[in-house]
């Protein structure tokens, strides 16, 4: 190999990287977020051209070879594009979940493919990098398809679990990892089966006792599984491009899961060992209007906002469950267009995945000026006329200021602070943490029992009739 | 060579770090997209296995493994561009006055 023409090849490799690096960094604005994509695919480009290249100056590649890398890419591209073009908004923490099983799956193919070529011959620098490239991309690989049903709703959202479901659990990755230094002690395919086969599982299994609420913190984790796999596999066959990429994948991934699992004040640790959090259908057996709560009709509620001059509107998951967004969005503008100053507060885990609910009101057409985050819009509430509060709970309950409940410490909106508040909420039902909220009693708050989607639709009707 | 690699690896997880606690909340979602589609660089990962490939099982596994990132690559960035082109400043001119509310912002806060 011609020592020019590799030299040439790491370049554009390192032209790459500096593109993903660049296309991120532009991500930290959504004015110029679309030309950091554009950015990224140049660079993206670059480096697969460059890797064509590499292959042909290799000279090894037979015609077969060159007929299922256009197949796979035909195949492969085009489910990737017809999905990407369909997807709904709201299935969105599904699809990124299926990019991540297949990206950790193609990672883990790359690894198991080359140990099969370099056989027992295979020295510690490869063989290291390619099990922890197996491991982490099976575990990615079924734990994200796992994950991507219990959002579908394929696979039920709820927490499964059994009897020694953590026993189990740390066998496999026990067996996962022992099978694994067996393999780089001594490298044959019978053990490299067996680490597959255990890591497969383990992906399921770790995934399949958390509950619908946790996704949040499972995709984003699973994310970071993707990246290190990768660059893993940029260890296994030597390519700096894929070293890069995957780390800053990795550091992405860890960053969003980090920040989700603090928003939900619970340790990583705690949400994968599992368990404990709820599916979708939270429907709480409690009673509608318990003792010191007032509840009040569309009619009244219409009154307080088209009255107000300033109205924050509170989303959680509730209302990303009951897919209000576009109703939220139409009783906003018409608000708006009533001179009232009308914003969103969005808490960090509002969604089903880290940042979902602002896609969901972008795609509702709402100017993402008015999406305003935790620390920024907590100290507007001060100055509002009515926070209206839509499938919000825990992130708003009061009690997370005082020490000794079970969400103690936890980030939250200072919705109590508004002048009023109303709440529409189905039932009196628990959120997550499975505690009253305290919001709910205070006499400030008014409770508007009813379906998100509904009840909003009969707000907006509401408040067009009151004003004509 | 392996430690090269390695030193690459953890500078890159710091460049990591850096970039992306600067991203806002607000487009969490399309940054992890973005992180999604760069992943996919493992499909030049699945062209070097095709390359070396020249038997059943070989063909077979570096098919599976481009057609996976392949979907992850081309997806990835389609999604994100969807996504991203969704978020305006502001859709239909509204003649509210959000721009008073705006210009308060450093003076204003007694």
């Amino acid at each position: 190999m011609s020592g020019t023409f590799n030299t040439v090849i790491q370049l554009i490799y390192v032209a790459a990287a500096s593109c993903f690096v660049l296309g991120l960094h532009l991500m930290n604005n959504p004015a110029t977020a679309r030309r950091g994509n554009q950015v990224s695919v140049a660079g993206m480009i670059a480096a697969i051209a460059a890797t064509g290249a590499l292959v042909i100056h290799g000279g090894l590649i037979d015609a077969t070879g060159w007929i299922v890398i256009a197949a796979g890419v035909l195949v492969g591209g085009g489910l990737g594009l017809y999905t990407a073009r369909t997807v709904k908004m709201t299935a969105m923490p599904q699809l990124v979940s299926i990019f991540n099983a297949v990206g950790g799956g193609a990672a883990a193919l790359v690894a198991i493919r080359d140990f099969m070529t370099i056989g027992s011959g295979i020295g510690a620098s490869t063989s290291v990098p390619t099990l922890l490239d197996v491991i982490i991309g099976s575990v990615t690989f079924s734990g994200s398809i796992i994950a991507a049903g219990k959002l579908q709703g394929v696979i039920t959202s709820a927490p499964v679990s059994f009897p020694g479901a953590r026993i189990v659990n740390m066998l496999l990755a026990v067996i996962a990892v022992g099978f694994g230094a067996y393999v780089i002690a001594s490298p044959n395919m019978i053990g490299l089966g067996v680490v597959i086969a255990a890591a497969l599982i383990f992906g399921v299994s770790m995934v399949m006792p958390i509950g619908g609420a946790d996704m949040p913190v499972v995709i984003s984790l699973l994310n970071a599984f993707t990246g290190t796999a990768v660059a893993m596999a940029g260890f296994v066959i030597n390519n700096t491009a894929l070293i890069i990429a995957g780390a800053l994948v990795g550091a992405s991934g860890g960053i969003l899961t980090k920040l989700m699992a603090d928003a939900m004040n619970r340790s990583i640790g705690n949400i994968m060992i599992g368990g404990f959090g709820q599916g979708d259908a939270i429907v709480a057996a409690a009673g509608v209007a318990g003792a010191g709560v007032q509840s009040i009709a569309a009619d009244d509620a219409a009154i307080q906002l088209a009255y107000a001059s300033k109205v924050i509107i509170v989303p959680g998951y509730g209302l990303a469950a009951a897919q209000a967004q576009h109703e939220v969005a139409a009783l906003a503008d018409l608000l708006e267009s009533r001179g009232v100053d009308v914003s969103y507060a969005i808490h960090p885990v509002a969604g089903r995945m880290p940042g979902h609910m602002n896609v969901l009101l972008a795609e509702a057409n709402v100017p993402y000026p008015l999406l305003k985050e935790m620390d920024e819009i907590n100290p507007e509430f001060g100055r509002t006329d009515v926070a209206l509060v839509i499938g919000a709970n825990d992130v708003t309950n009061p009690a997370a200021r005082r020490a000794g409940t079970a969400i103690s410490g936890m980030p939250i909106l200072d919705v109590d602070a508004a002048k009023s508040i109303i709440v529409i909420k189905r039932s009196m039902g628990h959120g997550y943490a499975g505690i009253d909220n305290e919001l709910y009693t205070n006499p400030k708050t008014s409770m508007f029992f009813a379906d998100a989607k509904k009840g909003l639709a009969q707000l907006t009707a509401s408040v067009k009739t009151l004003v004509g | 060579m392996l430690l090269t690699d390695f030193i690459i690896f953890v500078l890159s997880l710091w460049v990591g770090f850096e970039v992306i606690s600067k991203v806002p909340a607000t487009l969490h979602t399309p940054l992890m997209s973005a992180a999604n589609s760069i992943h996919g660089i493992v499909l030049a990962g699945g062209i070097v296995i095709a390359a070396t490939a020249h038997n059943l099982v070989g063909y077979i596994l570096a098919f599976v493994a481009v057609a996976f990132a392949a979907m992850n690559v081309v997806g990835g960035y389609v999604v994100t561009g969807r996504m991203l082109k969704m978020f305006k400043r502001r859709v239909a001119p509204v003649p509210a006055s959000p721009a008073v509310e705006a210009s308060p912002n450093g003076k204003a806060s007694s």
